[in-house]
């Protein structure tokens, strides 16, 4: 059966998705930095589906290294999914520019530098699913996090680029944006219990949004009306906001 | 600090939740105590404390040999996740409780047992080894010859020796999804323990008795019992669960579960032997289909109570509990009742060779008093209670119906456990 990339595999949303791609009987590739570490996961997902899963040691920020990396996988992928991503320090981002670089570059430079090597190919073979895992916080700039949420609108746009382009060709791409989920990322943020996910039932909408060819996926789904009503409120009433 | 229950609902306390650790590196602070928690899926206190390790994440499969059937696995893997994943290769589990949704931790630290404890014994009969964080940096594998002490301790010792981090597990082969399942209808206890007896060969047994019966009529039961059939049938199709929603006003249920019995009894049950072809899940975890059934008993919550007798005055003793029930109007108005056999020699496992029964109270004024009054009689026949189903024995009470709770307390003592793990239950029962 053909093999699914999941890029940031260490993070809990990453591994959720392994799990239903592996349950549908594809074999998972696994990527990220010090990937070792995920030994285990994949061993797991080797019994309980009895796929192949395979590390791939990947660091998003080492943009030089992805072609050679893409390359090297014996069997190519039929479809990518990326959920690398770095919310990183917003005060520190003000003052400290390496801060604000490190969250641009791995929520979007790094991205692009892999997905544009992915599409090229899958633009050749005419076949084959991307999806980016965005934010709702790259619908509206905030002041808590907007170098995070920047950086995600760009990536949100580069998606939406990327799908106009690959359409002709048949290859679908899939725009997630999550809300609260309840991971490692947000592990020291006070989240709200009723709008907070877990990573297993954001796997779930994305397995199925993409299974059916969707464009834009918001999980759970309520943050799309939530956010409507965010992109709603006028500038200048806004600005004065703290949400 | 989190809102955090088990099954139950009752307790609800405020607690530091701990979920993302790992084995070496989660460091325990001096002076400060901890418990394991798995799936919650216990009634009362005896997973919650003032700092909980929630283990629930470590759910990897870690290898399994095709061979012998031994499965390896990280602590919080559930049951149900065994089940999804090996049924369909023609596995089952040894022995499993009435839900599959508990850990495998869960599993060994109250040593549970099911519908076959009369033939394959407890949890930890299929055990072959297990691993545990005993304090910070110190982990220790456990088989039963290796450290006899820290076994005895562990299985059934509700998370006061350490933190389960993984084990090892025999599965048992199976020919089918399906079970054979012959129910007999029975009009009072006598009859419904010389049914027991009767059908004792068979491996999987449980009886519903319905606690509104009077007179005559105590103890009737619907017995069902059965073995897995072998037509090669293991398709295991996840059902889709139906849930409650919101806490039910209480009145509800009572109204509910009356109507379910005697839809049974009176209804669908027409001859006093029947014979049905059920599925895994309505034979082993009829109330798994219905998720959040607990918000049944409504915000207040509810607790079990779970007894057992040896087998010698398990008649008497269950006709005065059952009297005593009756007749305080209290109580779900069904209970479990199920055969059992030889104890084990693990300090605090539940099981010896009787019958126990289990039923559900919903909490409210006067039910500590009457649930008092029925330890009381249980004692008195040499019975005891169900640790991983309770929130309120006294110490007194508890420690009567289990022989080996002095070496238990010392060798927690002596390991230093009893400053490392505690939970409100082990504070109040003293363990
Ligand atoms: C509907 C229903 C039916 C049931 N039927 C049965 C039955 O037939 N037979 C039976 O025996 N039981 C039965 N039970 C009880 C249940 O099997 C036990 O309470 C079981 O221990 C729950 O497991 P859990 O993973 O939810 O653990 P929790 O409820 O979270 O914890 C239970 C105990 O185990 C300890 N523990 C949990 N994980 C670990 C770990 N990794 N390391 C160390 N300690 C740990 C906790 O500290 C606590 O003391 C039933 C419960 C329900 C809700
Ligand atoms: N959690 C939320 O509430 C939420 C909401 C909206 C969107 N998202 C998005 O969802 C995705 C998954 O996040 P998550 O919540 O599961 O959090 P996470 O566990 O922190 O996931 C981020 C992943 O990115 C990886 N990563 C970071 N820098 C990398 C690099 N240089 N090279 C390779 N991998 C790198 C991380 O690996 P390391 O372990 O090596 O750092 C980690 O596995 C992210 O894109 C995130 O922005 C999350």
């Amino acid at each position: 059966m053909s093999y699914i990339l999941i890029v940031g595999a260490k993070s809990d949303i990453a591994k959720a998705v392994a799990r239903e791609y592996a349950n549908s009987g594809y074999n998972i590739y696994l990527a990220g930095r010090k990937i070792d570490t995920l030994d285990a996961f994949a061993k797991d997902l080797t019994i309980r589906y009895q796929i192949e899963a395979k590390l791939v040691e990947l660091d998003i920020l080492n943009f030089k290294s992805h072609q050679e990396i893409y390359n090297s996988l014996d069997k190519k992928p039929v479809g990518v999914i990326t959920a690398v991503g770095y919310l990183g320090n917003q005060e520190l981002a003000q003052k400290d520019f390496n801060e604000a670089k490190r969250i641009i570059d791995t929520n979007y430079t790094g991205v692009v530098s892999l997905l544009n090597i992915v599409a090229n190919d899958f633009e050749e073979r005419k076949e084959g699913f991307i999806v980016g895992i965005s934010s709702v916080a790259g619908d509206r700039g905030r002041k808590s996090n907007y170098i995070y949420g920047s950086a995600k609108a760009a990536l949100t746009t580069y998606l939406s680029g990327l799908r106009n382009r690959l359409s002709s060709v048949n290859v679908k791409v899939l725009t997630v944006k999550p809300g609260f989920v309840d991971t490692q990322m947000t592990k020291d943020l006070d989240l709200p219990k009723k709008l907070t996910a877990t990573p297993k039932e954001v796997a779930k909408d994305i397995f199925n949004a993409q299974q059916k060819g969707k464009d834009i996926l918001y999980t759970k789904w309520f943050w799309r009306y939530i956010m409507l009503i965010i992109k709603t409120i006028p500038e200048w009433k806004f600005k004065n906001m703290s949400i | 600090m989190s809102k955090i229950s088990a099954w139950g609902n009752y307790p609800v306390i405020e607690a530091n939740l701990i979920k993302y650790w790992d084995s070496n590196s989660l460091n325990f602070e001096d002076n400060k105590e901890y418990i394991a928690y798995g799936n919650g899926r216990s009634y009362g206190d005896s997973a919650l404390g003032e700092n909980i390790v929630k283990v629930r994440e470590k759910d990897l499969f870690l290898d399994f040999d095709q061979k012998s059937g031994l499965l390896h696995v990280q602590a919080g893997v559930l049951l149900s996740e065994i089940l999804e994943h090996f049924v369909p290769r023609g596995w089952f589990l040894k022995v499993t409780p009435g839900t599959k949704l508990i850990t495998i931790g869960g599993a060994i630290a109250s040593d549970i047992h099911g519908k076959n404890h009369h033939i394959e014994g407890c949890f930890s009969e299929c055990v072959e080894e297990f691993t545990i964080l005993l304090d910070s940096g110190k982990i220790e594998v456990c088989t039963k010859e290796s450290n006899p002490d820290l076994w005895r301790a562990t299985c059934g010792g509700m998370g006061l020796t350490g933190v389960i981090l993984d084990a090892k597990i025999y599965l048992k082969k199976i020919k089918s999804k399906y079970i054979d399942q012959t129910t007999i209808k029975t009009a009072n206890l006598k009859e419904t323990f010389e049914a027991f007896e009767e059908y004792k060969d068979m491996p999987y047994s449980v009886a519903w008795i319905d606690c509104l019966a009077k007179g005559d009529s105590i103890g009737r039961c619907l017995l069902m019992v059965g073995d897995f059939l072998e037509d090669g049938d293991l398709s295991y199709n996840l059902k889709k669960q139906k849930s409650i929603p919101f806490n039910f006003p209480t009145f509800a249920l009572n109204n509910l579960s009356v109507k379910a019995f005697n839809w049974l009894y009176y209804g669908k049950v027409k001859e006093r032997i029947s014979k049905q072809k059920v599925d895994i899940d309505t034979f082993f975890y009829p109330l798994d289909a219905i998720g959040h059934w607990n918000r049944i008993y409504g915000k207040n919550g509810f607790t079990q109570y779970q007894f057992i007798l040896p087998k010698e005055q398990s008649l008497k003793g269950l006709e005065e509990i059952l009297y005593e029930i009756s007749a305080s109007g209290k109580g779900s108005f069904l209970a479990v009742l199920k055969l059992y056999g030889k104890a084990n020699d693990n300090w605090l496992s539940f099981p010896m060779e009787g019958y126990s029964l289990a039923l559900d109270f919903k909490i409210e004024p006067g039910l500590f008093e009457l649930l008092d009054k029925l330890d009381e009689i249980v004692l008195k026949y040499g019975g005891r209670i169900y640790l991983t189903k309770d929130v309120r024995v006294s110490k007194e009470n508890f420690e009567k119906g289990y022989p080996n709770i002095e070496k238990f307390r010392e060798y927690r003592k002596e390991m230093g456990f009893d400053k490392r793990f505690q939970s409100l239950q082990s504070k109040r029962v003293k363990i």
